[in-house]
């Protein structure tokens, strides 16, 4: 990697981590850095007209959010009238004027405001707490505003444009235009961060932790390519025709709608992750008439229903939403995971007041001992869905620890009816002792993402450390390999639903370790199912086998590229 | 100066969208209120912000207070406001 690019020069590259296997070109549309107050900002000699100016900013930021509400559709509307509401506050407004009222310079006084709602906010925690993101967003608007330069956060695209930001908060991905996003860079964030995953769902390519992705200049042209985690100033007009040569490949590659399996037959089910009905059915339908593109969903993630709303949906709300995924599915597997709420996914009626260490708390299964009818609620949800539909759910529990754990949530599940009951593995004491708990369950379910967190202790936001969390860790891929063995030794399937499941690299030595279930963002599908297709279960073991052999996550994933199908890494750009 | 003391009806509290709908409804009725939390110190219920930070938990007393001709069925309307479930309102 070049230690220092200078950002100007044309085919100068910035390397990251890619999230997809796509490319793009296009001009760099910037994310503006929130300002910080001028450390020699005067007093206002005139405080009248500096108060003017202030409330003119508060009244602007406020316009301009409750617009953007307004044109908004999804998760994001509720979000920014939210944050409108807070520009519009009195309380706000009074004592800013009133401290510029007493000499304090604008800024000054408007950090000095917001930082003591802020600190009303964290010391009442829960909810409150997670507000705090907002309340900074309304100081960097109306800061932006005071001073007369450009609001943080994403501009109004006008063009299909690479959208270039320090760090993008799930906020800002919700409010992107996503026609007008050609590709994600940032110098920040991290494979697993949720602007990620959001990307990669949307199948838009993106390179997270990209040094010296900030200093681009806007309108610059780059090219985007997530496969190979680069990002390339005033590339060749040769690349954009190489972008679009993968794009047709892969366009091809979708038409094969064959169930996954190695090229011997060994069968290794294609699923998706689906979080909202309508991604069922889109996921579902998909693959037009020769088949379906994915065997079942191998995630449906309850907590979708659950997020950024003030009180739990009812249990007929829940039922529906269910039985629209079982019904969009048909005969199809369907895997539903309960609950998984916590951590980085906070619920206003269920999180527990202020966690030191929210991801080591009370998450996941863990909330049954905090709202178990929270829980309840859901099972009797999902058996009144399996009634009304006469599809029968896979149900399983996020966040497990012990056997007995297992087992106390197959008796709940079982209790209600439902009779194929798993749980996932995400901590390393589930993958250690995968033989007592699947003497419990009927499957397992392996989270990559939490299981590489827990495993390498290693914070998923914590960007700086992308390298330590990374799914090839040899660490990690013995906690896979320790939980499929014990699933071959009795004959249950051992599913992966981790991101890691999109990389066809990744996926070639899943298959090597015994993983007969592989669930993933539909876009990474067809990719995945084509390497799958180039390896006998021989090869597929032996590219096992060399991962695990090597001392880090880059020398596992170059041992095992090194023994794939060339041809399969030349086609899907896996160098 | 007339006031009312109501227990909060909203199962998640005096937050969220029952915050909102409450400080809407006190902007709308174009006079000052205060909301005290219990026995703590009464704050402009017009600012969501200050509202929130009271951190209402739901079945918790709050004690509005107004001044004016007004005052009395201003008050009256705020209180069945949070008596009311706000979460449950369409």
């Amino acid at each position: 990697m070049p230690a220092a690019v200078a950002p100007a020069d044309a085919g100068a590259v910035l390397h990251g981590i890619g999230v997809g296997r796509g490319g793009a070109v296009g001009p760099v549309v910037t994310v503006a850095r929130p300002v910080a107050a001028p450390t020699d900002e005067q007093p206002p000699t005139d405080r009248a007209a500096a108060q003017e100016s202030v409330l003119a900013a508060f009244g602007t930021v406020a316009d301009g959010l409750l617009a953007q509400s307004a044109a908004a559709t999804g998760a994001a509307a509720p979000v920014l009238k939210a944050t409108a509401q807070m520009a519009q506050d009195k309380a706000l407004r009074s004592q800013t004027l009133a401290r510029i009222a007493d000499g304090e310079p604008p800024v000054h006084a408007l950090d000095a405001v917001i930082e003591t709602f802020e600190h009303m906010f964290v010391s009442a925690g829960g909810y409150l707490a997670e507000r705090v993101t907002d309340l900074r967003s309304v100081r960097d608007r109306v800061a932006a505003e005071i001073l007369g330069v450009p609001a943080p956060g994403v501009p109004v695209l006008t063009e299909p444009s690479v959208v270039v930001a320090l760090d993008l908060a799930p906020a800002d991905t919700a409010a992107l235009d996503v026609d007008q996003v050609l590709a994600i860079v940032t110098e920040l964030g991290g494979a697993t961060s949720h602007t990620a995953i959001i990307a990669n769902q949307l199948g838009i390519p993106c390179v997270v932790r990209a040094r010296g992705a900030a200093d681009l200049v806007e309108g610059t042209t780059v090219a985007v390519d997530a496969a190979a985690g680069t990002v390339t100033l005033d590339p060749a007009p040769q690349v954009a025709e190489a972008f679009a040569r993968r794009a047709q490949v892969q366009a091809r590659l979708a038409e094969d709608t064959a169930p996954g399996a190695l090229v011997d037959g060994t069968p290794v089910a294609l699923l998706a992750n689906v979080g909202k009905a309508a991604d069922a059915e889109r996921a579902a339908g998909a693959g037009g008439p020769d088949g379906p593109a994915v065997e079942g969903s191998g995630l449906f993630r309850t907590e979708v229903l659950f997020l950024d709303r003030s009180d739990a949906p009812t249990r007929a709300e829940q039922a529906e939403v269910y039985a629209q995924v079982l019904r969009a599915f048909g005969d199809r597997k369907v895997v539903v995971r309960t609950l998984d709420a916590g951590a980085d996914k906070p619920l206003a009626f269920a999180s527990t007041a202020e966690e030191e260490n929210p991801a080591l708390g009370v998450r996941g299964y863990r909330l049954r001992r905090t709202v178990p009818e929270l829980f309840e609620t859901q099972l009797a949800a999902l058996a009144d869905a399996q009634q009304e539909t006469g599809a029968v759910p896979w149900v399983m529990a996020p966040m497990v620890s012990t056997a007995t754990e297992a087992r106390e949530f197959a008796s709940a599940a079982r209790g209600h009816g439902l009779t194929t009951v798993g749980v996932m593995v995400e901590v390393p004491a589930a993958a250690l002792r995968a033989r007592e708990i699947l003497a419990e369950v009927d499957f397992v379910s392996l989270g990559t993402n939490d299981l590489a967190q827990y495993t390498m202790a290693t914070d998923r936001l914590r960007g700086e450390l992308a390298d330590l969390i990374d799914p090839w860790q040899p660490a990690v891929l013995d906690l896979v390999a320790a939980t499929a063995t014990a699933g071959g030794e009795v004959g249950k399937p051992v599913g992966v639903c981790g991101e890691s499941a999109s990389d066809p690299a990744m996926a070639v030595v899943l298959a090597g370790l015994g993983i007969t279930s592989l669930s993933m963002s539909p876009a990474a599908v067809p990719a995945v199912r084509y390497a799958l297709a180039q390896h006998t279960t021989e090869q597929a073991t032996a590219i096992a086998v060399a991962a695990r052999a090597a001392p880090d996550a880059p020398a596992a994933r170059a041992a095992a590229l090194a023994l794939l199908d060339p041809t399969v890494v030349e086609v899907l750009a896996l160098r | 100066m007339p006031s009312r003391t109501v227990a909060v009806a909203s199962r998640v509290g005096l937050h969220a969208r029952p915050a909102s709908i409450f400080t809407e409804a006190v902007a709308g009725a174009g006079i000052d209120v205060t909301i005290a939390h219990g026995d703590g110190e009464p704050v402009d219920a017009g600012s969501i912000l200050l509202v929130m930070s009271l951190g209402v938990p739901h079945g918790d007393e709050v004690t509005l207070a107004a001044d004016g001709p007004e005052a009395d069925r201003v008050l009256d309307e705020l209180v069945t406001l949070l008596a009311t479930d706000l979460d449950e309102v369409p």
